[in-house]
C-alpha cells in the first residue's frame, strides 16, 4: 500500500477541521434532547455527558400518561396525525387540479391565479396568522380541527401548485393530444395520463405538506386550545407554563414527536430532494 | 368571439357555458377549489385585518411604542446580520459538501437533520441547554474555568443572538443543499482546466463558482430574508420575546399584541412592515415567474 503524501494529509486534516465542528454543531441540539430522554430527573439537571442510569422510564411514562402535563398524549398524537394527513390530502387534490387546469387545460385567467398563488407564497405565514386567526373565529371555526386543517392548505397550496405546474410544464402537449385524439375526456386525461405521469412530483407534494402541517406550531396554538383538541407541538409549549417542569418529560415526548416526520423525510429524501430543490429556487 | 352585430342592435351571444369550449369548463371547475380557499383564507383575512388597522391612531400608539421600535430594530438585525451570516456559511458549506469522500457523503445525511426534525422539540432543547443553572452549556463552562457561566437568556443582546443561531442551526441545512445544487451544475471541466493552470482555491472560487452561482446566491439571500420576517418559532420559544420585551422581532409582536387583545395594534405592526416586503416579493415573483 502506498502512503499518502503530505499534501494529501493535508487536504485530508483540512477537511476534518471542517467537518468536526459541522458535524458537532448538527448534532449537539439533538443528542442533548436524546440525552434528556433516557435521563432519570437528577442525571438530566446535572449537565453530564452520558447518565449515570440510562432509562426508558420516561418514555413509560409518556406512553401511559402517567403525568400531569401527559394526559392527553395519545389523543394529541392523533390530532396532529389526523390534520397532517388532512391536510396533505386536501392539499394535493386541490393542488393539483389547479395545476392541471393552468398548465394542461391553459384555462383562461390561469396565469393570473398562478402569480397570486406564488405571491402568497412569499408573504410570510406569521403575518397571516393574526388575521387568519379572526377570520376563523368569524366563520366560526375556532377550537375546532377544520381551522386548522384549512390554514394549513391555505399556506401549503401555492407553493404546491407552483412546484407542480412546473413539473407538468414538462410534460410533452403530444400525449394530451394523442390521447384527446382516442376519444378521451378531459377527466380520464387527468386521471389516466397527467396523474400517473405526475407521481413522483405528487409524492414530494404530498410529503411536503404532511410534514408543514405536523411541524406546525403557530398557527395550532393561535387555532385550537382545549388539551384534547390541541397537536403536540402546542402541548410540548404548554410544558412551559410551569415553572418546574419535567424537563426529561417534555425532552421525551418532544422526541417522539420528531421520530415520525425525521423518518418520512429520509424515506421519501429521493423525491423530496429531486422534486423540491429543483423547484424552491430556480436560477 | 360569437357576438355578432346585426343592425344597430347587439344580439347577446350565447350563454357562457357553450361559449367555453369542455375543456376550458373543466379548467374552471378544476381551479375552483383553489380560488374558494384563496378567497376565504386569504384575501377575506387580509382585506379584514386592514380594515381593522384603518384608524391612523393605531400608527400613532405604534410610534409610541418602544417594544414597536426595539422589534423592527431586531428583525432588521435578523435579517441584516443574521441571514448574510447564513448564506456565507452555506456557501462555504456547500463547497465543502461538493468534496467527494465517503465520509463527506455520510455527514450530509446527518447534515440535514436540524431540516427534517420539526423545530419546537430542538428549539426547547437549547433552551435548556443554555439555562444558567442546569443547563449543558454552564455545567461544561463550571467544569473547564471554575466560574459560573453568564444568564444567557437574561441579556438582550445575547438573548437575541442566541434565537438567530437557532434560526440559523434550523435552516443552514436548506439553503446549503440548494447551493450544493447550484454547484453541482458547473461543468467540471472548467475546474480541471484552472487545475491544469495552477490556480489557487480562491482564483477557483473568484472565477468560477463565483460568477456562475451568483444570481442563485442573490435570489436565495432575498428569499430567505423574507421568510426569515415570518420567523415565530425561534424567538418565541427561546426567549419567548423577553427580557422584558427586549428581543421581539415583528414576527412575534404581532402575536404579543393579540395576547394583550390590541388586535388593531397587531394588525397595524404587520401593516407597518409591508412597505420592505412588497418589494422584495415583487422581486421575487419577477425572477421566478419567468
Amino acid at each position: 500500500m502506498k502512503l499518502p503524501s503530505l499534501r494529501e494529509v493535508g487536504t485530508e486534516a483540512r477537511l476534518l477541521l471542517i467537518g468536526i465542528p459541522v458535524f458537532l454543531w448538527t448534532m449537539i441540539p439533538i443528542y442533548h434532547m436524546f440525552l434528556f430522554a433516557i435521563s432519570p430527573k437528577e442525571d438530566a439537571f446535572s449537565g453530564k455527558l452520558w447518565p449515570d442510569h440510562p432509562t426508558l422510564h420516561n418514555f413509560h411514562i409518556v406512553f401511559y400518561q402517567e403525568h400531569y402535563f401527559l394526559r392527553d398524549f395519545w389523543i394529541q398524537f392523533w390530532n396532529s396525525t389526523v390534520i397532517a394527513l388532512a391536510a396533505g390530502a386536501l392539499t394535493l387534490f386541490i393542488a393539483t387540479a389547479a395545476a392541471f387546469s393552468i398548465s394542461r387545460l391553459k384555462v383562461p385567467g390561469g396565469r393570473w391565479v398562478m402569480n397570486l398563488a406564488l405571491f402568497t407564497y412569499f408573504i410570510p405565514a406569521a403575518f397571516l396568522a393574526v388575521p387568519m386567526y379572526r377570520t376563523m373565529g368569524n366563520y366560526g371555526l375556532l377550537n375546532n380541527h377544520w381551522s386548522l386543517i384549512l390554514a394549513m392548505v391555505t399556506i401549503a397550496s401555492p407553493y404546491a401548485i407552483w412546484v407542480l405546474k412546473q413539473a407538468s410544464d414538462k410534460l410533452p402537449v403530444e400525449l394530451d393530444e394523442a390521447a384527446v385524439m382516442d376519444g378521451a375526456t378531459t377527466l380520464q386525461l387527468f386521471r389516466l395520463v397527467y396523474v400517473p405521469l405526475m407521481m413522483p412530483s405528487l409524492v414530494a407534494i404530498g410529503t411536503y405538506a404532511v410534514l408543514l402541517a405536523w411541524n406546525e406550531y403557530l398557527y395550532a396554538f393561535l387555532l385550537l386550545s382545549k388539551d384534547t383538541d390541541i397537536t403536540l407541538p402546542v402541548a410540548l409549549g404548554n410544558f412551559l407554563a410551569a415553572d418546574d417542569s419535567p424537563w426529561e418529560l417534555l425532552m421525551t415526548t418532544g422526541f417522539i414527536y420528531a421520530l415520525p416526520p425525521a423518518a418520512v423525510y429520509y424515506a421519501f429524501k429521493r423525491y423530496m430532494v429531486g422534486g423540491l430543490t429543483a423547484g424552491a429556487v430556480k436560477s | 368571439m360569437a357576438i355578432t352585430l346585426s343592425g344597430d342592435q347587439a344580439i347577446p351571444g350565447p350563454p357562457l357555458s357553450s361559449r367555453l369550449t369542455p375543456a376550458q369548463v373543466w379548467g374552471i371547475v378544476l381551479l375552483a377549489p383553489y380560488l374558494l380557499v384563496f378567497l376565504a383564507f386569504v384575501v377575506y383575512p387580509v382585506c379584514y385585518g386592514l380594515w381593522l388597522a384603518r384608524a391612523p391612531a393605531n400608527y400613532v400608539a405604534l410610534y409610541n411604542d418602544p417594544i414597536f421600535a426595539r422589534a423592527a430594530v431586531n428583525t432588521l438585525i435578523f435579517l441584516v446580520i443574521g441571514i448574510n451570516i447564513k448564506m456565507l456559511i452555506a456557501l462555504f458549506l456547500s463547497g465543502f459538501f461538493a468534496v467527494q469522500r465517503p465520509w463527506i457523503k455520510w455527514l450530509s445525511v446527518i447534515f440535514i437533520l436540524p431540516w427534517a426534525v420539526p423545530s419546537i422539540p430542538t428549539i426547547l432543547s437549547v433552551r435548556f441547554m443554555l439555562n444558567p443553572e442546569w443547563g449543558m452549556v454552564n455545567h461544561f463552562i463550571f467544569s473547564l474555568t471554575g466560574e459560573d457561566g453568564p444568564n444567557w437568556l437574561n441579556d438582550p443582546t445575547v438573548a437575541l443572538s442566541m434565537a438567530i443561531a437557532v434560526h440559523i442551526w434550523k435552516s443552514l441545512p436548506f439553503w446549503t443543499l440548494i447551493l450544493i445544487t447550484g454547484r453541482l451544475a458547473i461543468s467540471n471541466d472548467l475546474f480541471e482546466a484552472a487545475e491544469v493552470d495552477g490556480a489557487s482555491w480562491w482564483q477557483k472560487f473568484r472565477y468560477i463558482t463565483w460568477p456562475s452561482m451568483q444570481t442563485l446566491y442573490v435570489t436565495c439571500t432575498l428569499l430567505s430574508m423574507i421568510w426569515t420576517l415570518g420567523d415565530f418559532n425561534s424567538v418565541y420559544l427561546l426567549t419567548g420575546g423577553g427580557p422584558a420585551d427586549l428581543t421581539h422581532v415583528l414576527a412575534t409582536l404581532g402575536i404579543r399584541y393579540l395576547r394583550l387583545d390590541q388586535l388593531s395594534l397587531a394588525m397595524a405592526s404587520i401593516v407597518c412592515a409591508m412597505p420592505f416586503v412588497l418589494p422584495l416579493v415583487y422581486f421575487m415573483m419577477k425572477r421566478l415567474s419567468r
